[in-house]
């Protein structure tokens, strides 16, 4: 080498305690969903992949949701059972189940599942082609993996997300009716006569818009870590680990400010 | 007829490693060039470059009049068709079956029916030798088919460049004959401008039209393969005759005095004609082997002619060895010019051999030079 350039020798840390890491790499993020919010119109849509990732993203989530749905509703009418004993208000027991898994656990649940079982199949899906070279070779055939795989992923997860919330709205429900019902020896009619009195379709569409934003959180950090993973198939692991990871904890701040915002536009009833 | 590439002083780091530095070539419209490198010295990387996947932070790759370096997102999907990339291990869609592989660019980027992309298909699958594979996965088919379906994927949009990275990696030597073949009987019959990268000394030996080598983060050598075959820079001379004497070593660089110790031991054993046969091909010595011809039946290289043409007039910057080497493989006329100093340059012969003749452009007077598909 005779050129004064020396190559510098790669330091230990090599910038990775740099305050602006995290920075960047939210930046990233935020970039990467500027960028599928512009595919997002693009034609042509890619219907047929839409239509396969939203089967696949339901058939991967909608067991084990029912499944959580179930128990988290029960957790609910368990707990709102006794407190309501105590406070001899048994009779608001149905609202007040209703209220709760309406406005809180069928969003949470919804969540969990998407980010859980769906992102992450997503992730694992994008994280293999990957690390295949097939992302590379299908920018390399003029095809953009944003437009033709991301997009619909996400809207996928949108779509899917919503109607879970749904689903889980239903099981939680009914899940919380049958044990007040059958096990704490609740009445019927009480249970259901109190069904309209705190809660009010507001909830449920609160819990919808939840869900949908949700799906989209989840779809957008789950392409992102899938797309950028590398090293091999122990890049890929990381990658699924590390989306559901981020998704969680986006997922619990945007409740948070979502809920906030509901509370100031929707006043609850009886106000 | 194939695009002209022209680099100039590309170079790239990951952080702040640098990967490679000031890198400039021009791979000649319809040739096929071969570049060289020990492992890690960033071939994939420059692959990856030329495509636009890696953005280098200096330097310039122009394609059709685009820097590909600098130019929008959108600009650079439209020069992307141009490309057609033979990743390593085929890159296929493991989703898909090798018919629907195949078929891939064509259904996302023409309006063709779906029986015109059958027959388009199945014409690439037999150009490759994949006859009857059309229903299996990748996943179910060896190394080499996956390559073969992958180049057949590569083909199918009448690319004007074709990367080839490693082409021979993984495929045994029968295989890679046949493989390099194939890539000349391609060029014959497409003439879009070829790259291959390779560790093969025997493809880099026979197959091109130019040759380079990339070694300490620089690009040691680029030009007609005679120029390198012919050389006599130690690495190069090390690299073709896959020898441990020499510059380059296991892992980083060796020290001049043990370079030099090495060197008088090998010289004293009689030098690299007497040194046997390396691997990968390396054979000894500095002969230059002839160039894979294009199978009996096909059209001659286009290439080859415009090729001759342009050594002929670089004549005179080679050493009398590359020269020479030259000079024996250039046709009696273009001696002769070469010799008096002029050049009748040969009437354009537009396109591809399927396509309809262009009329000759106006300028035929001037030497052909680089020019796009009219």
């Amino acid at each position: 080498m005779t050129d004064g350039e020396k190559p510098k020798a790669p330091g230990l840390l090599d910038g990775k305690l740099s305050p602006l890491r995290p920075l960047r790499a939210s930046g990233n993020l935020f970039a990467f969903a500027l960028d599928v919010a512009r595919s997002l119109p693009r034609r042509p849509f890619q219907f047929r992949e839409f239509v396969q990732q939203t089967w696949f993203v339901a058939s991967v989530t909608i067991l084990p949701t029912a499944l959580v749905a179930i128990p988290f509703g029960a957790v609910i009418a368990l707990q709102l059972g006794s407190l309501t004993r105590q406070l001899g208000a048994e009779s608001f027991t149905g609202s007040a189940s209703v209220l709760a898994v309406l406005r809180e656990a069928s969003p949470i649940v919804t969540a969990l599942l998407i980010a859980g079982a769906g992102g992450s199949a997503i992730c694992a899906d994008l994280g293999a082609r990957k690390i295949r070279d097939e992302i590379d070779a299908m920018e390399v055939l003029g095809i953009s993996p944003i437009q033709r795989l991301v997009v619909p992923r996400v809207l996928a997860a949108m779509v899917v997300a919503t109607l879970l919330n749904g689903l889980v709205s239903v099981v939680g429900v009914a899940g919380g009716y049958f044990f007040n019902v059958v096990l704490q020896g609740g009445t019927p009619g009480a249970y259901l006569a109190s069904f309209g009195a705190l809660a009010q379709v507001e909830d449920f569409w609160s819990g919808e818009v939840k869900a949908l934003v949700f799906g989209l959180i989840a779809g957008i950090v789950a392409s992102y870590k899938g797309l950028n993973a590398g090293g091999g198939p122990k890049g890929v692991g990381d990658a699924v680990n590390q989306s559901v990871v981020i998704t969680f904890l986006l997922l619990f701040a945007v409740n948070f400010v979502m809920t906030a915002v509901y509370f100031q536009l929707v006043p609850p009833k009886g106000q | 007829m194939g695009v002209e590439v022209r680099v100039e002083g590309l170079t790239k780091s990951f952080g702040s490693q640098n990967i490679w530095s000031d890198v400039t070539l021009t791979l000649p419209p319809g040739e096929i060039s071969v570049l060289l490198g020990p492992s890690g010295t960033g071939k994939s990387v420059f692959l990856k470059s030329l495509v636009g996947l890696l953005k280098p932070e200096r330097g310039s790759i122009v394609i059709k009049d685009t820097d590909i370096v600098r130019t929008s997102e959108h600009r650079l999907y439209e020069v992307r068709k141009l490309f057609g990339v033979l990743f390593q291990d085929g890159a296929l869609f493991g989703s898909m079956n090798l018919f629907d592989n195949i078929a891939f660019p064509l259904r996302e980027h023409t309006r063709k029916s779906e029986s015109d992309i059958r027959w388009i298909v199945l014409e690439k699958m037999d150009m490759v030798g994949l006859q009857g594979a059309e229903g299996k996965l990748p996943g179910e088919i060896s190394g080499g088919m996956r390559k073969r379906a992958g180049l057949a994927r590569a083909l199918v949009l009448d690319p004007e460049i074709i990367l080839f990275d490693e082409p021979d990696s993984g495929l045994d030597p029968v295989r890679v004959a046949y493989l390099n073949q194939l890539i000349v009987d391609l060029n014959a019959q497409i003439d879009a401008t070829f790259l291959i990268v390779t560790h093969d000394i025997g493809t880099a030996r026979t197959v091109p039209d130019n040759l380079g080598l990339l070694f300490r983060r620089h690009l040691a050598m680029f030009g007609p393969r005679e120029q390198l075959l012919t050389s006599q820079e130690p690495v190069v001379r090390q690299f073709l005759n896959g020898r441990r004497e020499g510059p380059i070593g296991m892992s980083e660089e060796k020290d001049v005095a043990q370079v030099e110790a090495e060197m008088a031991a090998l010289e004293a054993r009689g030098g690299d004609q007497h040194n046997g046969v390396g691997p990968k091909g390396a054979s000894g010595g500095d002969a230059v082997p002839p160039q894979l011809e294009p199978s009996p039946g096909l059209p001659e290289r286009q290439a080859q002619r415009r090729r001759q043409e342009r050594v002929a007039r670089m004549l005179h910057e080679f050493d009398p060895a590359t020269a020479q080497a030259i000079r024996a493989s250039l046709p009696e006329d273009l001696l002769a010019q070469a010799d008096a100093g002029v050049f009748a340059p040969t009437p354009l012969a537009g396109g591809r051999h399927w396509a309809a003749e262009s009329a000759p452009a106006g300028g035929a007077a001037v030497l052909p030079g680089p020019r796009g598909r009219s």
